[in-house]
């Protein structure tokens, strides 16, 4: 247990000043395991889209941290997320990734959980027990559940602010990736399905790589050359066709103190729709058409166009082939990421296909994009352990110092700083976010879930 | 014509030799970088499809793959789609295969499920072992369900379906083809 370990992260480990980064944060166990002590309980974790669960009765398996947990609808179509963890000896009281269920039986010795967590069957409770359990204090344990706009999150620690709080400034981002293509707040419909997949690095690299690294791009030269944007054209963006005709400015957001990060672009003025999808109608038209009514609906503030960012600790959004990828801490050396892939639920399905098509090829271990990304986070986490390497800091320092406030436009938030192009401003604000919980000992609050119950 | 059992037996060997035979040289092509070449081996209409494969409770199996066409799935994608992973890998500088993995690919109990005069339905079971850079190794293991259209006395592949059987992908990336 790392939980009391003797580390200082704020201005040692994570020295924001001097944009330096040690690379035990990456590779120590005992950093990681502070993580898992220190992050995750006290964040608000992504668990999943309203649509994965439709129907009464529904659930999914999601993860928070290293743990299972089941998302589902009750039958009165309350949102649920429990730990999948039986009370009695900690089996999983529900193995399959995905069904509809009444209740949770229990494999082992048979304990039942209804559809709301409530222990329900326990069986020689009167042989056994002799009728001295209290069954209402034996029920699965259940996360905090915050519904955003259908994508639905979950914490463990009481006090922690909720959500939208937590969200901070980044809300007019994720409100922007939340809106569907025409700027309304309507369905969005996850595809059947969800990526999981298992890459040799620490979950930092990615969480830290979404949140605004357009310094990568040597990563992406090859599939730059081929064909990948249903565009049509070179290149791995459908945006990249139509910005070529812009003025813009390509920013990096970041919200502090909450660490979440944006990054997109902002064109200069309220340009027309430029055609994209000129061999495709259908989607073409839909297209065209929502633009148009963003516009109209939301003024200037429609050319923000967002690319993605990440929601503090360990989740990432996309937007375009609107994707939520999730950096899920297995050890210090490796990451379960999940992905999964929406669109817009009332859409021809043309542009379903279109959007599903793009996905699928640009990001996930199939896609053409995130393969050179998970080639570049592994080898960065070997080069983060070895003895010697271990005794130099990374580099955090790009663009330190130029970070602006209420720029280009004030109405890009409050407690946001911009910076155009290539900066690493927004690592800087995710890992100082990031310090200062490691820095909270997880004894000076509450614990993340109530273990009096347990009494 | 002579109809005999062993007329019959023969033809069943004779097939199963020559899609032993076309098997065994796509493989020769794949695990030696000829990748331009295993692509004229598609037909130009081909489906190539890989599902995601989900854990179900029993008798909920009909679940267990994600569907062609409409879900999430590792591959649904034709030959326009292949041929820019095979670009992406001849550039040199597609970093997942660079330096380019080594394969061996086997195949094993094939099936030939149904004949006609244009097409055959073929099953196989195949085993792909990879090893990258120094440690870098996966195995890839499963089912592979193959649509061969005959071409002269050989054949395109006009359809594959590939059933990895694994839920949670083991490997960090599926650069490689199957
Ligand atoms: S472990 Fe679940 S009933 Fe015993
Ligand atoms: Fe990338």
């Amino acid at each position: 247990m790392g939980g009391d370990a003797p580390h200082k992260y704020t201005g040692d480990l994570v020295n924001i000043e001097r944009g330096r980064i040690s690379r035990e944060i990456f590779s120590a166990r005992a950093v990681y395991d502070d993580e898992l002590e220190r992050i995750f309980p006290k964040s608000w974790l992504f668990i999943g889209h309203e649509s994965q669960v439709p129907e009464p009765g529904d659930y999914i398996l999601s993860r928070m941290a290293e743990e299972s947990v089941i998302f589902n609808r009750d039958r009165r179509g309350k949102l649920h997320v429990m730990l999948n963890n039986c009370r009695h000896r900690g089996m999983r009281v529900c193995r399959a990734d995905s069904g509809n269920a009444r209740k949770f039986m229990c494999p082992f010795h048979a304990w039942t959980f209804s559809d709301e967590g409530a222990l329900i069957g326990v069986p020689k409770l009167d042989t056994g027990y002799h009728n001295e359990l209290d069954k209402s204090q034996w029920g699965l344990i259940e996360a905090r559940v915050a519904r955003y706009h259908g994508f639905v999150f979950a914490c463990w620690d009481e006090e922690t602010p909720d959500f939208e709080t937590y969200l901070g400034d980044l809300r007019f981002y994720f409100d922007d990736y939340c809106e569907l293509p025409d700027g309304t707040f309507g369905d969005w419909q996850a595809f059947g399905g969800i990526f999981k997949w298992k890459v040799p690095c620490n979950w930092k690299f990615g969480a830290e790589n979404f949140a605004g690294d357009y310094y990568h791009n040597p990563s992406h030269a090859s599939v730059d050359q081929v064909v990948l944007s249903p565009a049509g054209t070179k290149g791995r963006h459908t945006y990249d066709e139509v910005t070529r005709e812009r003025e813009l400015y390509k920013l990096n957001i970041c919200v502090t103190p909450e660490g979440h990060t944006a990054r997109g672009e902002l064109f200069k003025d309220d340009y027309d729709y430029i055609p994209t999808y000129q061999d495709m109608a259908v989607v073409e038209d839909y297209f065209r058409e929502c633009y148009t009514k963003r516009q109209e609906r939301l003024g200037e503030k429609a050319r923000w166009f967002g690319h993605g960012g990440t929601i503090f600790p360990n989740v990432s959004y996309s937007n375009g082939v609107q994707s939520m990828g999730t950096w899920h801490p297995s050890g210090p050396n490796e990451t379960e990421i999940w992905r999964i892939f929406l669109a817009p639920k009332d859409a021809p399905v043309e542009v379903k296909n279109v959007l599903r098509h793009y996905v699928i090829r640009y990001q996930g271990p199939a896609g053409l994009t995130e393969q050179d990304d998970m080639e570049n986070w592994g080898s960065a986490h070997l080069g983060a352990k070895g003895t010697i390497a271990r005794r130099h800091d990374f580099h955090y320092g790009m663009g330190m110092g130029y970070e602006q406030k209420g720029w280009p436009v004030e109405w890009l938030g409050g407690e946001v700083h911009a910076t155009e192009d290539v900066s690493e401003q927004n690592q800087r604000a995710y890992y100082a976010r990031w310090a200062e919980m490691m820095d909270t000992p997880p004894d000076t609050r509450r614990h993340p879930v109530s273990v009096e119950a347990a009494e | 014509m002579d109809q005999s059992p062993d007329k019959a037996l023969m033809d069943q060997i004779l097939v199963r030799y020559r899609v032993e035979q076309f098997y065994t040289m796509e493989a020769e092509l794949l695990d030696g970088r000829q990748f331009e070449a295993w692509l004229d081996l598609l037909a130009d209409d081909i489906r190539y499809w890989m599902p995601v494969t989900r854990n179900r409770n029993f008798g909920e199996w009909d679940g267990e793959h994600t569907n062609e066409g409409e879900d999430l799935n590792w591959f649904d994608e034709g030959k326009f789609e292949l041929e820019q992973r095979v670009k992406q890998i001849m550039t040199g500088i597609h970093w997942a295969e660079e330096p380019v993995s080594r394969t061996t690919h086997m195949f094993s109990n094939l099936q030939v499920i149904d004949e006609s005069a244009d097409t055959l339905l073929t099953r196989v079971r195949f085993l792909i072992y990879r090893n990258r850079n120094e440690t870098e190794t996966d195995f890839f293991v499963g089912k592979r369900h193959d649509k061969l259209r005959r071409i002269g006395e050989g054949f395109e592949v006009a359809a594959r379906e590939i059933y990895l059987d694994q839920s949670v992908l083991q490997a960090k990336n599926l650069t490689i083809f199957f």
